[in-house]
C-alpha cells in the first residue's frame, strides 16, 4: 500500500518539481490523476475484464473479500442465464461471457446476498454457505426441487 | 452507434463492465446498481463528475479508483458545474480541432446523492441546466445523509426518523413533506426529466439510454434504498425497491419538454403504503397508536399525487 501511494504521489509532479526533496505547499501541483489503465485507454468498452491492461490503481485489481461472513455458492446445473444476478449485482462480481452466467468474482463480492434473492430457479442456483465451506461440499447439500404447494 | 442493445437481459448482459468492484460501498447498495446500469447503456466515452456523497468517497480510496471512464471529483455540490465546464472545452477544442479523435462521441454525466441535489448542490444544478449544457444529472435518492450518519436531508420524507430529525416521546421524526425535485427541474424547461427506479431494470436503461442521447440537460432521479439507514437487510434491496414502485410511493414517470408527462409503470396491485413503511426500520415508530394519523396522511399524499400524475398524463399539458 505504501509503494502505492508513493508511486501515485509520482504523478502529482513532485519529481518534476524537485526530485526527491519535499516541495512547499506552493509548489505543488493541485489535485491527483490516478490513470486505470496502462497505456491506451480508448477501447475499453469493448474489452472484456481479462483483456484489459489494469493499472495498480484500479479497484479491480484490490479485493473486499474479507468483508463477507458468508459467501454466495453458484450451481451451474440449476442455473437458467436469466442474468438477473448480473443486473442487480451491487458489486460487479457476476461473470458473465457470452450470455451464459460463468460464476462469481469471490475478490469483489461482499456476501449482501442480493443474487441469491433475485435468483427465479426452483431450487435457486444461487444460495450462501459459511465462507469456509469449501464449493464441492456445499454443491453436495443442494436441496432438492420444492413442490408447489396446493 | 453506441447505444447497446436493452432487448432483454440476456443482450444487455454482453456488455463489459466499465464499473469495477472493491469499492467499499455498504453491502447491498443500490448506488452502484444504478451506476452500472448507466455505464453499461452506452458504448460511448463517459465523462462522469461526482459530488461528494457515499458514491465519491467509496469509489475514490486512494490510492484506488473504480472507475474506467474519466471522472472528476471537486466539492460537495459541484458536479454539475464540473462536468459543465468540461462539456463546454470538448465543445471548443472540437470546433478548433485539437481533439486526438474528433469524431469520437462523448456523453458527459453527474451523480450527486440527494443531500447534494435536493439541497447543497441544487443552485449549480439549477444554473447547468439553465446555461442549456449538453449533460445529464443523475440523483441517487436514498433521502438522507447517508455518507455522513444519515442526517435529514429535504428529501427525507414526511414520519422518517434520522438522526437529526428523531422520533421519540416528542415526535414522529421528520415534520415536513419531501420536495417535489422532479418538478422543479421540469419547471427549468429540461428536455427529459424522469423519476426511474433500479427494480424495472429496462424503464430504467431505456430512461438513461434518452437522457444521453437527447441533447441539451436532463435529470432522472433514482430511487437508491440504504440498507444501513433504512435499517433493513441487505439482500432485500430489491425487494424494498419493488415495495416502493408498486406501493407509489416513487412512481415511475417522465416529463419531456417541460410538459409532456408519461407514467412508466402501472402496478397491477397497488400495495397500501403500510407494507412499504413496515419493511424498514426507520417507520417502526409510526405503528404506534398516537402516530398512526402520519401513515394516513402518507397513503393521502401518496394518492393524491398519483391521481395527478395520471390527470397530466391525460391532459398533454
Amino acid at each position: 500500500m505504501q509503494d502505492l501511494k508513493l508511486k501515485a504521489a509520482d504523478k502529482r509532479g513532485i519529481h518534476q518539481l524537485g526530485g526527491d526533496e519535499l516541495v512547499g505547499w506552493d509548489e505543488v501541483t493541485q489535485g491527483i490523476i490516478l490513470t486505470s489503465f496502462e497505456g491506451d485507454a480508448s477501447n475499453v468498452a469493448h474489452l472484456k475484464a481479462e483483456e484489459r491492461n489494469y493499472s495498480d490503481f484500479n479497484s479491480y485489481t484490490a479485493t473486499v473479500a474479507s468483508w463477507r461472513v458468508q459467501k454466495p455458492v453458484f450451481n451451474i446445473d440449476v442455473c437458467i442465464d436469466c442474468q438477473n444476478c448480473w443486473v442487480w449485482c451491487p458489486d460487479t462480481s457476476i461473470i458473465s461471457r457470452d450470455k451464459q452466467m460463468l460464476g462469481i468474482d469471490y475478490d469483489h463480492c461482499k456476501g449482501c446476498e442480493v443474487c441469491v434473492e433475485v435468483c427465479p430457479t426452483n431450487p435457486k442456483s444461487l444460495l450462501m454457505f459459511n465462507e469456509q465451506e469449501d464449493l464441492e461440499t456445499a454443491l453436495s447439500q443442494w436441496p432438492e426441487k420444492k413442490k408447489k404447494e396446493k | 452507434m453506441a447505444i447497446t442493445s436493452i432487448k432483454n437481459l440476456k443482450e444487455f448482459s454482453t456488455n463489459n463492465d466499465r464499473f469495477e468492484g472493491a469499492l467499499t460501498l455498504c453491502p447491498g447498495c443500490a448506488h452502484s446498481m444504478i451506476v452500472r446500469e448507466l455505464m453499461n447503456c452506452t458504448d460511448d466515452n463517459l465523462v462522469i463528475a461526482s459530488n461528494t456523497g457515499c458514491l465519491e468517497v467509496s469509489t475514490a480510496v486512494y490510492p484506488f479508483t473504480s472507475w474506467d471512464t474519466s471522472w472528476i471529483h471537486i466539492g460537495f455540490e459541484n458536479a454539475a458545474t464540473a462536468v459543465t465546464g468540461a462539456e463546454a472545452m470538448h465543445k471548443a477544442r472540437k470546433r478548433k480541432g485539437t481533439l486526438k479523435d474528433n469524431d469520437a462521441p462523448v456523453k458527459f454525466v453527474a451523480f450527486g446523492g440527494d443531500g447534494s441535489t435536493f439541497d447543497i448542490g441544487f443552485q449549480w444544478l439549477s444554473g447547468a441546466v439553465e446555461r442549456g449544457h449538453d449533460f445529464t444529472y443523475i440523483c441517487l435518492d436514498n433521502e438522507n445523509y447517508a455518507n455522513t450518519g444519515g442526517q435529514r436531508s429535504s428529501a427525507t420524507p414526511i414520519g422518517a426518523h434520522t438522526s437529526t430529525a428523531q422520533a421519540g416521546t416528542h415526535s414522529y421524526g421528520k415534520k415536513q413533506k419531501k420536495k417535489d425535485i422532479v418538478a422543479i427541474m421540469a419547471a427549468h424547461g429540461a428536455p427529459y426529466v424522469a423519476q426511474l427506479a433500479p427494480n424495472k431494470w429496462k424503464s430504467m436503461a431505456k430512461g438513461f439510454q434518452k437522457a444521453l442521447e437527447t441533447e441539451g440537460p436532463c435529470f432522472i432521479n433514482t430511487v437508491s434504498p440504504c440498507c444501513t439507514e433504512w435499517k433493513f437487510d441487505p439482500k432485500d434491496t430489491i425487494n424494498i425497491t419493488d415495495l416502493a414502485t408498486d406501493s407509489l410511493m416513487f412512481p415511475i414517470y417522465e416529463i419531456i419538454d417541460g410538459h409532456e408527462l408519461n407514467i412508466l409503470y402501472r402496478p397491477k396491485n397497488v400495495l397500501k403504503v403500510e407494507d412499504y413503511l413496515a419493511a424498514q426500520g426507520r417507520y417502526k415508530h409510526l405503528f404506534k397508536p398516537e402516530n398512526r394519523h402520519v401513515i394516513d396522511e402518507i397513503q393521502k399524499n401518496i394518492d393524491e399525487y398519483w391521481e395527478m400524475l395520471q390527470r397530466r398524463e391525460e391532459a398533454r399539458v
